[in-house]
């Protein structure tokens, strides 16, 4: 296959940036979408030029380093996917690609498509655990978890923390990230302990690192590799409210 | 207060004050649509309502009150929204989001642009003196008349239009509004969703064309 | 040299128990007073930060990742095993160090492999506490599978996500204590040197990866979990960005590299398509447990769709040659099997170097549902992959790289032979000898991280006095120029190649001669070939950009040249093994059935290696393992 890629370039934080155009050919189906790059760097590099430079990883799917908009869609068409799984076969001969970086302003640029997600960690710190310390636990079976709440909470935790659900929110919204995590710790009793103080630090957080809000686009589920469902966030906005609710104990 | 600075705390807050505005344009509604019913069906109802007395006061009171709060951190939320969000993508694309989530500040904005408009036009009865109930007769009854008032307006065309506009962007408002306000108050699950989207909708649909009803048969001279 | 690992003696029931009584401990007041570098933030690295700053000690972690949620243990699929014996089939710590050492074919410590049986099951309850969502029963107890090998059911798992979900447990461990303060953490950072002074491990150097920056740490002790090396290969199951740098750096500072020759060739993997593959795509193991591995019994029926091959045509190698286990054969037993059948022309797909793994049994059995809710996402990461739907015909499989037994050696504390340097996790050499079982290395991760780091540190510490050597000492500017000097000297190459060529050029060389099968003759052609390639390397290489920037061509270019002086070490130690154990199989070495044959008389130690220089002979030192509670036994699994 030929293609013509229309890449984000951008030096670093301060540069402005802008989209080059590269011609990549004889692509082959089987190829990934990361290998096909893997290709035009390296003519790149052949015509002394500078390679693209993109994060990249584990390549099957899991680590969520990956992180690219290909027309305008974070990780690209295909649905359940990200960009190290996603195949030229998804592509036709002749297709006009445009590869960007994820969007936002809690997503500084440090260079072409690689940005900083480490609001996504400082959102984990505010509250993203059960504080149990090391040793000096309870037996794994002593905590029964029927398995439609496990179930729950493995759906829920599934996330990879890519960051394809700010960069797809038309408001630039973490909301989808953190309401995985609030979800999956609420519905487990190791987690209940901390419920309400956990959704609160989690949500300020969110807040403090420059996120947007999230009012209900749902463009995040949409563009998820992980199908993290909106309607954690819809658990995240209970927990919220059952936070406000000040218990017996209080 | 957390509720007042927290990103959740401020959309359950639109969503409160959000749906207790849908209670009033409810309310509000039906009682407009007694104009169908002759002079005696609005002007009973307005009647009824002025001689509430101070509680009309308290009821003027509390809108403003929803108003000023929906209102403040509609824009809040907006401008926050607007900083975090970068220039957009070469090809942007959504999927699911619809026209009326992303012009929910617009709609919102003529909306209270109507609303001023429309608090001098029938509550303050300044903008066309000539055809307020306060300076027309009384009617048969010896109520005010604001039956009269009412046809007469919407017989101008100027007038019908203002309020068909401003009643499409209610219904814009509320075609993403209704549905969201059940996510988030976080009653909405899964694969339900769109169930509730689309009932939202169509709530949406009936509340515009219904607002929109009035104006358009007044103008059709349907009514007279 | 002779090596003692101070293994605690006694009755081994005892050892770990004795010995934590025995070793000094920190007074409480002075822990904040020691700071502790941990590079590597998987599981072993990120649950030793969470643990040790949680214990009071003043933690630095790094990784080069931009999050340390995204260590390579994300990839874990299969599960993690403990001897908790829920399922009340017999199971036992002595049965799970029993398993463990005799998977490991006799090479490696009986008493580190106790420990870790041990700790295994306290590993498990951590998790659960942590909020891992392992698998369980509609009655709400952990679930158990049996995997890779064992004949009890003793691994826990999460969906096909276990080591996601174990490695987010960390992290979240570890955030809490980075919000907390007591764990400082640098991401994307790479260690490129270990600064040793007066023979104790002070600092390590590290590149900033987003500004070029070479910045220096200071440590009283120096943690490396850094994981696996098998990207020598190119062609693997590990991540992009694993390498064997931290680990390399550190041997030439002195650590000695143990058994670098144990690599582990995983049996599930999807085939090679094409030369432009980048990296190779592991299916968990567990698909053994309803998948059935055949090849046509004729070459010439390799060319048809599986389905018109009738079963009296059909070869389920792996049933046929180990009856009692089956599918279910060790991995480096399987991988083997299929190889051999492969060689036999046998193989299927377009490369030929591919065998079925067949769940049609299985479906009509169970249903393609229950099969679809125990390995929906592998299913799907196949179609994803092939475009070939797993449900409608068989799978093609074939073994890959994919995990390193070898690493830097290391004592029973897992300190390595520099006082100071501590090493855990796939980094480390100590519990699985020359073969892994499955779902142990997360056990290992684990263990050594919040179970045995935070004990066996502490006797060194208590015997220095904290915070002697700062980065002002000239040891740091010393490593800081060689780095830079190294830096420099890779971007004025600008040669022909590519780094990405070069490193397929060593893969193919260690894949074909230091692989699955190695000879003498394979094996002196690898240190043949291996130079010449280092050759082309530094004369020939184009790594373009600067040294002050983010510059991913100069990061691969390091890697590369660490894993081309690396390699020759693992060669050298494949080819002093005179021997076939475990996932090391010399073609000499073998019964007339083509089994592995060991050498307990000769080689019955593990072989630790000082390097010499670049080029140079590295020297041997062994240390001797005794089996006082395993019997040695040739290892079967008919
Ligand atoms: C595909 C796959 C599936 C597997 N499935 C299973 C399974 O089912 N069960 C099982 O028990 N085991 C499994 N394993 C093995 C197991 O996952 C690993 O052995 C184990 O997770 C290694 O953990 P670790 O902490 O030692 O290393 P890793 O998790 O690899 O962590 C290495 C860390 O070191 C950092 N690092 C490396 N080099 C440097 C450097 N130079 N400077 C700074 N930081 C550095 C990295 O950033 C990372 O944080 C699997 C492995 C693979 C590849
Ligand atoms: C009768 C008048 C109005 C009604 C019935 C109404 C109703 C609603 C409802 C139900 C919502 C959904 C809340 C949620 O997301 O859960 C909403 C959201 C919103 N409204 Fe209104 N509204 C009205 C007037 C206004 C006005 C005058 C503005 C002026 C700015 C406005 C701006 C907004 C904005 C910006 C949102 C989106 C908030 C978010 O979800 O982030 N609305 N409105
Ligand atoms: C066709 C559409 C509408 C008609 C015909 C209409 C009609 C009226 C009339 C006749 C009054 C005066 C009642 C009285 O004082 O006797 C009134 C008041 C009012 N209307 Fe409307 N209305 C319409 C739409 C709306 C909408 C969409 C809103 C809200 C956004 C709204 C908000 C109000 C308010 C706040 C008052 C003042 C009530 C008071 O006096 O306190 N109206 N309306
Ligand atoms: S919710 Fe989905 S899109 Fe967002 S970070 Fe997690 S995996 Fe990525
Ligand atoms: S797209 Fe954005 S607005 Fe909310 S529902 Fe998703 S975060
Ligand atoms: S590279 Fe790991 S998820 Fe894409």
């Amino acid at each position: 296959m030929k293609l013509t890629l229309h890449v984000w370039r951008q030096k670093g934080p301060e540069d402005s940036g802008k989209l080059e155009t590269y011609k990549a050919d004889n692509v082959s189906p089987d190829q990934s979408f990361l290998e096909m790059l893997d290709e035009v760097n390296d003519d790149l590099v052949k015509n002394g030029g500078d390679p693209i430079a993109f994060d990249h990883d584990c390549r099957e799917g899991i680590c969520g380093m990956c992180s690219q908009v290909i027309n305008g869609r974070p990780h690209g068409q295909q649905e359940l996917t990200t960009v190290c799984q996603l195949h030229m076969r998804e592509f036709n001969e002749g297709d006009e690609i445009f590869i960007e970086p994820w969007r936002a302003r809690a997503f500084p640029i440090h260079k072409d498509l690689i940005v900083d997600r480490t609001a996504l960690d400082v959102v984990m710190q505010s509250g993203g655990y059960a504080s149990c310390h090391t040793g000096g636990v309870a037996d794994g079976n002593t905590l029964l978890v029927s398995k439609p709440v496990a179930d729950y909470a493995m759906d829920a935790a599934e996330c990879i923390g890519c960051g394809a659900c700010v960069a797809a929110c038309p408001n630039s919204s973490a909301m989808l990230f953190t309401s995985a995590k609030v979800a999956q710790l609420a519905v487990l009793p190791q987690g209940k302990a901390e419920a309400k103080r956990r959704v609160k630090a989690m949500t300020e957080a969110n807040n403090a690192e420059g996120f947007g809000n999230c009012s209900n686009h749902y463009e995040c589920e949409a563009a998820c590799p992980k199908g993290i469902s909106v309607k954690f966030i819809a658990k995240l906005n209970r927990e919220y409210l059952k936070s406000m609710v000040p218990s017996s104990t209080e | 207060m957390n509720l007042l600075t927290n990103t959740v705390g401020r959309k359950i807050l639109m969503a409160v004050t959000g749906l207790l505005l849908i209670a009033f344009i409810t309310v509000h509604l039906i009682g407009n649509l007694s104009v169908f019913a002759g002079p005696d069906g609005i002007n009973a109802y307005a009647k009824a309502l002025h001689d509430l007395g101070p509680l009309v006061w308290l009821f003027r009171l509390g809108m403003v009150a929803l108003f000023a709060i929906h209102i403040t951190f509609g824009i809040q939320l907006y401008m926050e929204n607007k900083a975090a969000t970068p220039d957009p993508y070469a090809i942007q694309k959504t999927l699911v989001t619809s026209f009326s989530a992303k012009t929910m500040i617009f709609t919102g904005l003529i909306i209270l642009a109507f609303l001023l408009y429309h608090l001098l036009h029938f509550t303050l009865q300044v903008t066309n003196p000539s055809i307020s109930a306060a300076n027309l007769p009384l009617d048969a009854a010896s109520r005010l008349d604001v039956y009269s008032m009412m046809v007469l307006s919407f017989q101008k065309v100027f007038i019908s239009l203002i309020y068909i506009v401003a009643m499409i962007a209610l219904l814009l408002h509320l075609a993403h509004g209704i549905s969201s306000w059940v996510q988030t108050f976080g009653w909405s699950t899964g694969p339900s969703q769109d169930k509730v989207i689309s009932i939202g909708k169509v709530l949406a649909i009936v509340y515009g064309l219904a607002y929109i009803a009035i104006p358009l048969l007044i103008l059709a001279r349907i009514v007279k | 040299m002779i090596l003692d690992g101070k293994a605690p003696t006694g009755p081994i029931e005892t050892t770990w128990d004795k010995h934590r009584f025995d070793m000094k401990l920190v007074n409480p007041a002075n822990k904040r007073k020691f700071k502790i570098l941990v590079v590597g933030t998987g599981l072993a690295g990120g649950a030793a930060a969470a643990s040790l700053g949680e214990l009071g000690y003043n933690v630095e972690a790094f990784c080069y990742q931009d999050s340390p949620r995204r260590a390579h243990s994300i990839a874990a699929q299969g599960g993690i095993n403990a001897a908790k014996n829920y399922p009340n089939d017999g199971d036992s710590v002595y049965r799970l160090f029993y398993d463990t050492v005799k998977g490991g074919d006799f090479r490696a410590r009986e008493a580190d492999v106790w420990r870790l049986a041990q700790v295994s099951n306290n590993i498990i309850d951590q998790c659960v506490a942590q909020g891992v969502p392992f698998a369980r029963d509609y009655a709400g107890y952990l679930d158990n599978r049996s995997f890779g090998g064992a004949q009890v059911s003793r691994t826990f798992y999460a969906r096909g996500q276990t080591g996601q979900q174990l490695l987010l447990g960390a992290y979240s461990a570890l955030s809490r204590q980075i919000k907390n303060g007591s764990v400082k953490m640098f991401a994307r950072r790479e260690m490129l040197d270990l600064v040793v002074v007066d023979g104790a491990a002070k600092g390590i150097t590290c590149r900033n990866l987003i500004t070029g920056e070479i910045e220096s740490y200071w440590g009283d002790a120096v943690v490396l979990a850094t994981g696996g090396f098998v990207n020598v290969f190119y062609l693997s199951t590990n991540a992009m960005g694993c390498s064997v740098t931290a680990k390399w750096r550190a041997t030439k500072k002195g650590a000695y590299m143990a058994n670098p020759c144990y690599t582990q060739i995983h049996p599930t993997c999807i085939p090679q398509h094409g030369d432009k593959q980048s990296k190779l795509t592991l299916m968990s193991e567990s698909l053994r447990n309803d998948g059935r591995v055949w090849v046509p019994k004729e070459a010439k029926d390799t060319e048809k769709h599986p389905s018109e091959i009738p079963e009296a045509d059909r070869d389920y190698f792996l049933e046929r040659k180990y009856p009692s286990y089956g599918n279910l054969a060790p991995r480096d037993i399987a991988s083997r099997a299929a190889k051999e059948a492969c060689d036999d022309g046998r193989g299927v797909g377009e490369s030929k170097r591919g065998v079925f793994l067949d769940f049609k049994a299985s479906i009509d059995r169970l249903g393609q549902s229950t099969i679809a809710e125990r390995y929906g996402n592998l299913f799907d990461m196949y179609y994803k992959i092939t475009a070939e739907d797993g449900y409608e015909r068989p799978m093609r499989i074939y073994p890959a790289p994919h995990y390193s037994m070898g690493g830097l050696w290391v004592d029973y504390h897992c300190m390595s032979n520099i006082p100071g340097l501590f090493v855990l996790g796939e980094a480390n050499f100590s519990v699985h000898g020359a073969n892994r079982l499955g779902a142990s290395a997360l056990m290992q991760g684990l263990a050594d991280g919040y179970f045995v780091i935070p004990y066996t540190i502490a006797p060194y510490l208590a015997s220095i006095t904290p915070g002697q050597v700062k980065t002002d000492h000239d040891a740091f500017k010393e490593s800081q120029e060689s780095v830079q000097q190294e830096i420099s000297k890779l971007l004025a190459i600008k040669g022909k190649k590519t780094v990405g060529e070069l490193h397929r050029a060593l893969g193919n060389v260690m894949w074909e001669d230091v692989g699955m099968a190695r000879s003498d003759a394979s094996l002196n052609h690898a240190l043949k070939r291996i130079p010449e390639i280092r050759e082309e390397f530094w004369n020939n290489v184009n790594v373009t950009g600067g040294a002050m920037e983010l510059n991913q061509q100069l990061e691969n270019a390091w890697r590369l040249a660490d894993f081309l002086e690396f390699s020759e070490m693992m060669a050298t130690d494949a080819l002093h093994r005179e021997e076939s154990c475990g996932g090391h199989f010399r073609v000499e070495h073998q019964t007339d059935d083509g089994e592995a044959m060991r050498n307990d008389e000769d080689f019955s130690y593990s072989a630790a290696w000082e390097f010499k220089g670049v080029g140079k002979a590295p020297e041997l030192h062994k240390e001797p393992l005794k089996f006082e509670n395993v019997k040695l036994a040739v290892r079967s699994y008919k």
